[in-house]
């Protein structure tokens, strides 16, 4: 599964996480009529709006195959909350069977397929930013750590207060604009810091949020999604 | 709009204020790391947090068998039991039994549901001198201000604001800035007013039914003297504090602590079993619990929200917010901020007064993740989203439901939902996004001023997954 903000904003990390997949050995399908895991609704309150959103998903993943998603907070929102958002819901059944098969992109590579890295880029100084869905809901932050331990020639800094928040927060960027604000430039204060020359993540959202503040603040701090990340380190192609 | 207005006031005031940012930002990194340091075995840590949510919800449960219990036993105890549905009632008992004892100063632990009656002013203007004892309700008191967190309410001050709260009152002591001594001049003040106390009033931390035992955790001794020294102790609590046995308490104390202030244990701890019994030489001659419902009851009938009451006051999840950090506690105007207090005053007040609270939360999970009773905050907060602009509660549980709901942001989600409901209409709109860059909005509310408007990208990811050759069937 691609994700909404993967589509339509960050393809490259859809795709270079889906090449990371295959050249593990997976067989993937990108399921062409998949749109949006109603995340935005569902924590803005619609949920009335937000279940025949979530529910058009569910209808695009019916084979009893693994579903892997690079987004800690899409994998979340299907995991542990379509339960809520189907609760009373003649489909609730076929809508748990998704959650059950969903699978964050590192998580997946880690756990699932045991994958074994080797970097052939530049040496590189990076800086991990953990994002919380992945830390509190997925229990999934350290995998994206282990992946890029295999990785020979990069050096990851370590930032303080590393497990807090970025701002974004989905809607919360649009309706607490200045807390957001306020937010996000004290996690970019401190991944600059770290003198760093790349932030990844596991997820969009986040690098969204920390990578226009970055480029709004002239910084030469770059973000990437990890599945970007591990993917032109590790094929020969790039 | 009133309230939205002063929110968003007080929200701006709170984020210009670099100084209070520097002291929240600095307290709360303490916090947490002192909190961490008391958990190092994460196995060990998630099992006690079961263990106490095990109790917790035991005792919200059956909240009105316990408090049948605990009056029985109180009383057993001579200890009168006073009931109060809403905070004019609480204050009025309270009021009642110190003019009956012609009582005129009063000595005052720290207590959270006073703060929530409001009880200083309410005394104050009945023209009953009434003392904060603990430190830092002390400074707060002086500097005529609120709590700005529910376990150390001078937080938001530093060093020399709180030389500068206590040296304006008190101009006779030679000026210091070192809080070791400004807490030993406290103390001078103090004494002499415990001493002279015609009543003490306190919290409490827990109320165990089986033996009609008030609980109250502390560390600077303060509560042990209101609760020992004046002839009267009056206690008042919120319903929701009983648990059931005595064995309930070590397990819940020993994760109060540890989450609150990172101690392994508070300096005291103090286990009120009764007032001064015949032949005892101290304690007071009379003791009253006043137990507060003021909305708890309400929140008690709604299964959905019904573990907001599991909540012990540890201030564990205000420490780990990050929009607590970036704010404080006085930018919620409410008695309790952070992720407890959006969850819980909403309830208790409202939606149509209180619903904006809830925007006051990233859902990042920190809270429910440290909370030692496993109350699911983010979980909750959502619904009360939900409640706001759909309200799904059929039974109207919590006023204002639907209140918050606005047209043009409820047309935005409707047209959402067609576009995302819909792959037909969202390969459309995919396109047009992508070609044209029509949707690079240039007025996502306060985004462009910190960060660049995000493009989207020429290609999506379902084109470039095609071009690849992936399977999309």
């Amino acid at each position: 599964m691609g994700t909404c903000l993967v589509d339509l904003f960050y393809p490259k990390a859809g795709l270079a996480g889906m090449q990371l997949l295959k050249n593990a050995g997976v067989k993937v399908i990108y399921p062409g009529k998949q749109t949006c895991c109603a995340q935005p609704s569902f924590n803005s309150g619609y949920r009335k709006e937000a279940l025949p959103v979530a529910r058009s998903l569910m209808k695009c993943f019916p084979k009893d195959i693994p579903i892997v998603i690079p987004s800690g907070s899409c994998a979340g929102m299907i995991k542990y909350h379509w339960s809520e958002l189907f609760e009373g819901e003649s489909d609730i059944e076929k809508a748990l069977s998704v959650a059950e098969r969903v699978y964050e992109l590192t998580e997946f590579l880690v756990d699932k397929l045991n994958v074994e890295l080797t970097d052939l880029g530049e040496p590189t100084k990076i800086a991990i930013h953990t994002s919380c869905s992945c830390r509190n809901e997925m229990k999934v932050a350290d995998r994206i750590e282990s992946l890029v331990s295999q990785l020979s020639k990069v050096e990851v800094l370590e930032q303080e207060r590393k497990p807090e928040c970025c701002g974004f927060g989905g809607t919360f960027a649009i309706k607490q604009g200045d807390i957001s604000g306020s937010m996000v430039k004290d996690k970019t204060d401190i991944l600059k810091a770290t003198n760093a020359s790349c932030v990844v993540s596991q997820d969009c959202g986040c690098l969204m949020n920390i990578g226009g503040a970055l480029e709004k603040q002239n910084s030469k701090l770059k973000t990437q999604h990890i599945a970007q990340f591990l993917w032109d380190r590790t094929n020969a192609a790039n | 709009m009133q309230q939205i207005k002063s929110l968003e006031n007080r929200i701006d005031e709170a984020l210009s204020n670099e100084q209070l940012h520097t002291n929240f930002r600095s307290a709360m990194s303490y916090l947490m790391e002192k909190r961490r340091d008391q958990f190092p075995d994460e196995k060990q840590l998630k099992n006690d947090r079961e263990i106490s949510s095990t109790i917790r919800s035991h005792a919200v449960a059956q909240l009105s068998e316990l408090l049948v219990k605990l009056e029985e036993n109180l009383e057993k105890n001579n200890i009168k039991v006073h009931w109060a549905e809403t905070d004019l009632e609480a204050n009025n008992i309270v009021y009642q039994i110190l003019k009956d004892a012609n009582a005129k100063s009063v000595v005052k632990g720290k207590s959270m549901v006073t703060e929530e009656i409001e009880l200083n002013e309410f005394l104050d203007n009945k023209g009953i001198e009434i003392l904060e004892t603990d430190l830092g309700e002390f400074l707060v008191q002086l500097a005529n201000e609120k709590p700005s967190h529910i376990v150390m309410p001078a937080i938001h001050k530093n060093r020399k604001e709180i030389s500068k709260a206590f040296f304006d009152h008190f101009p006779e002591f030679p000026y210091t800035e070192d809080v070791d001594l400004i807490t030993q001049q406290v103390r001078k003040i103090l004494r002499e007013r415990f001493r002279k106390a015609d009543a003490g009033i306190s919290g409490v931390n827990f109320a165990v039914a089986e033996t009609g035992t008030l609980c109250l955790v502390e560390n600077e001794g303060n509560g042990r003297m209101c609760t020992t020294a004046p002839p009267i102790h009056i206690a008042v609590t919120g319903i929701e504090k009983v648990v059931e046995k005595l064995s309930d308490i070590p397990p819940l104390l020993d994760i109060l602590t540890k989450s609150a202030t990172g101690q392994e244990i508070t300096t005291y701890f103090n286990m009120i079993s009764s007032p001064r019994r015949e032949g005892e030489k101290d304690g007071p001659k009379s003791m009253h619990l006043v137990l507060l419902d003021n909305g708890r009851s309400k929140i008690h009938q709604n299964n959905d929200m019904q573990e907001t009451l599991k909540c012990i006051r540890c201030g564990s999840c205000i420490n780990h917010c990050p929009v607590y950090t970036q704010l404080g506690g006085h930018a919620y105007g409410t008695v309790y901020p952070g992720p407890i207090g959006i969850t819980l005053e909403p309830q208790k007040q409202g939606i149509t007064q209180l619903g904006e609270l809830t925007s006051l939360c990233t859902m990042c999970g920190a809270c429910g993740e440290v909370c030692p009773v496993q109350i699911p905050l983010p979980k909750l907060i959502n619904k009360l989203r939900s409640e706001a602009v759909e309200g799904n509660n059929t039974n109207e549980l919590i006023e204002g439901t639907r209140s918050k709901r606005k047209p043009l942001e409820s047309l935005a989600w409707k047209i959402w939902k067609q576009v995302y409901s819909s792959p037909f209409i969202y390969s459309i709109f995919s396109k047009i996004a992508t070609k044209l860059n029509f949707i690079s909005p240039k007025k996502l509310g306060k985004w462009g001023k910190y960060r660049i408007t995000p493009r989207p990208s020429k290609h999506s990811l379902k084109e470039l997954a095609n071009q690849a050759g992936f399977d999309h069937e």
